[in-house]
């Protein structure tokens, strides 16, 4: 049984690979046996994690989580023409709640700690920083604050304002080409994921 | 030479002495071990004899600024808490005080030899608590302090310490109703050209001169994130556009709550652009919760239907190239708008617009022009233009060490 499943694995793992050449019989067959298994099992998932486990079994006296399956109920209610129009209750809910709960973190993270992170002594407290720790502590100013004017919506580009949203742009490529290089890093490994499994667990190429 | 005896049997004269010899090492290293043993218990005895002064002065205070169940404990060190002393450790005792009478103590915790506070993070609030703090010798012998006086934990409504976040949130707040007024009052409100958002149209008018579909990814996240909720809105924006130029759009998302919000804001879209027929349920469909078979499915489909115009607008992870490689080669108009710094070099790669992180958020009071959002924008704009006079002011009094401005933005959790 092991044994096939291994080989169902590299099948299918082939068949997405062959994309690269071009899309094929094999591809669209994995990709429907990915699409629909992968849909299947988040349902399956959702139901025993979320609405048999937390809900039917472990709700206790948490009155939130009847909140919760209430509003779930409200969402089901598309499902009859007449009344579908409630379902957007829920729906406002979530987008509210997650405005306002993020407004709060979001504000806290991105732009105290930010602010608060970015005003520091460029030369160091008394003046002892190093050449290297000097130079650091300027890019991070000078980033920060032109990254800033770049995202200044109320005021054309133009003149001293132009230039420095520039200078921020800069800053943001840069910052992106090294981002670029690592997650590409990152994503080879994920390829050579895949080889292993091919060249070991499949053809035993690899001890 | 040799004795007779040892020339006679010289193997057995050799290993006799061995023997002897290893006997007598034996019998004297154990001597020395039990003169060691001897000499510890004879410590321990002396240290049990020592009376430890106990540690004194027990304050204990309910812990502020939290949702309760909190009280803190202090107490004076023990004068013979030295480095080396007798004192090993300080157990925390706690009795409950009901109607002046007092309960059994039981320990609740211990903290090192050293250590003079102990925060008691389980406590029921409105009930009252005495504590005693006894330090543990290393005999074992426990030298107990005297009570505290009687406290209860309670929760404070304000965190009085993040009073920075509420002033900073209430000044973005007065800004964005400031400019809705403002705005809805007839202001003409400026906002600068977005090149990617400009590419809207364009992208919209090419895919129906070309006859083909659009296709709107929104991101793979669900409904609490705020790029996917950015990315639903200016969904709303393309399908009216869609709806008026009479071109398929077509939207497949990997989340349910997702696909009930998108489902909703095309069908009103198409009715705001007066072609409530033309709306079909199948336009905004749903594939898979799972990222990279998301990813397959949407890949799919763009190499096979081949659609005009690609819209990626929301959060993304690690299938963001995947799916932006995809529509770069088959030809079409790509226009990207995330917030995720990871994956925007990717858009800016294989895209041919992308909107950078606050961009997005932009995006839908730029295409739409109403007075609500644009307010909005403009009155997060003005929040955006004290942080850079805020940055000036401070990195000038920090550097000739003035004033330690960034205090002032410090957030506590």
């Amino acid at each position: 049984m092991e044994h096939f499943a291994i080989w169902v694995a590299a099948f299918l793992t082939m068949g997405i690979i062959s994309f690269l050449y071009k899309d094929n019989a094999w591809y669209k067959l994995s990709e429907a046996i990915f699409v629909g298994i992968s849909a299947g099992y988040w349902f399956v998932t959702l139901f025993w994690d979320n609405i048999y486990g937390k809900f039917w079994v472990g709700r206790g006296d948490d009155a939130m989580l009847y909140i919760g399956a209430f509003l779930g109920l409200l969402m089901l209610m598309r499902l009859v023409p007449k009344v579908g129009w409630i379902s957007r209750w829920p729906l406002a809910f979530i987008v509210g709640a997650t405005a306002g709960f993020y407004l709060i973190n979001y504000f806290s993270s991105n732009v105290m700690r930010q602010v608060e992170d970015t005003i520091m002594p460029l030369l160091g407290t008394d003046y002892s920083a190093t050449t290297y720790d000097m130079i650091g502590n300027i890019v991070i100013a000078v980033g920060t604050f032109s990254g800033l004017v770049y995202f200044f919506f109320s005021k054309e580009h133009k003149g001293v304002f132009g230039g420095t949203a520039k200078v921020g742009i800069f800053f943001l490529m840069i910052t992106f080409g090294a981002s670029f290089g690592y997650t590409v890093m990152s994503r080879m490994s994920l390829l050579i994921g895949r080889l292993d499994f091919l060249f070991g667990d499949w053809l035993g190429m690899i001890k | 030479m040799y004795p007779i005896w040892f020339q006679k049997r010289p193997l057995f004269t050799v290993l006799s002495a061995l023997t002897i010899f290893l006997l007598f090492f034996s019998v004297s290293a154990f001597a020395q071990d039990n003169s060691q043993i001897d000499t510890t218990i004879a410590v321990d005895t002396t240290l049990a004899e020592i009376r430890i002064v106990p540690p004194s002065s027990v304050e204990v205070s309910d812990v502020g600024n939290d949702a309760g169940g909190s009280i803190d404990i202090h107490w004076q060190l023990s004068p013979e808490d030295q480095n080396g002393g007798p004192v090993i450790s300080y157990s925390v005792l706690r009795a409950e005080s009901v109607d002046g009478t007092l309960g059994d103590f039981t320990e609740i915790g211990s903290v090192p030899a050293g250590a003079s506070t102990y925060a008691d993070g389980n406590t029921v609030d409105g009930l009252k608590y005495v504590y005693k703090v006894a330090a543990t010798a290393a005999s074992g012998a426990v030298f107990e302090s005297g009570d505290s006086i009687p406290v209860s934990s309670s929760a404070q409504w304000f965190d009085m310490r993040r009073i920075n976040v509420f002033v900073g949130v209430l000044l973005v707040a007065g800004f964005i109703v400031y400019y809705i007024r403002q705005a809805k009052a007839g202001k003409e409100l400026f906002i600068r050209k977005i090149a990617g958002l400009d590419a809207v149209d364009e992208a919209v008018g090419r895919a129906t001169e070309m006859g083909k579909k659009i296709f709107y990814v929104p991101g793979t996240q669900d409904m609490d994130n705020v790029q996917t909720i950015a990315g639903v809105t200016i969904l709303g924006r393309v399908a009216e556009m869609a709806a008026q130029y009479e071109t398929w759009l077509e939207v497949p998302v990997s989340r349910s709550l997702v696909l009930v919000t998108a489902k909703e804001m095309v069908k009103e879209a198409y009715s705001k652009a007066g072609r409530p027929d033309a709306y079909h349920e199948d336009q905004v469909h749903y594939l898979t919760d799972d990222q990279f078979g998301y990813a397959a499915g949407v890949d799919g489909m763009v190499v096979r239907e081949k659609p005009a115009t690609i819209f990626y607008m929301g959060a993304f992870y690690a299938e963001s190239l995947i799916l932006a490689e995809t529509g770069n080669s088959i030809g079409a108009i790509q226009i990207a708008g995330t917030g995720m710094p990871s994956q925007l070099p990717f858009f800016v790669a294989a895209c041919d617009y992308t909107l950078i992180g606050e961009e997005l958020f932009a995006a839908s009071a730029y295409l739409s022009r109403e007075p609500k959002q644009l307010g909005s924008l403009k009155g997060q704009d003005m929040g955006k233009a004290v942080i850079l006079i805020a940055l000036i002011v401070g990195l000038l009094l920090e550097t000739f060490g003035i004033w330690n401005f960034s205090t002032l933005f410090s957030v506590i959790e």
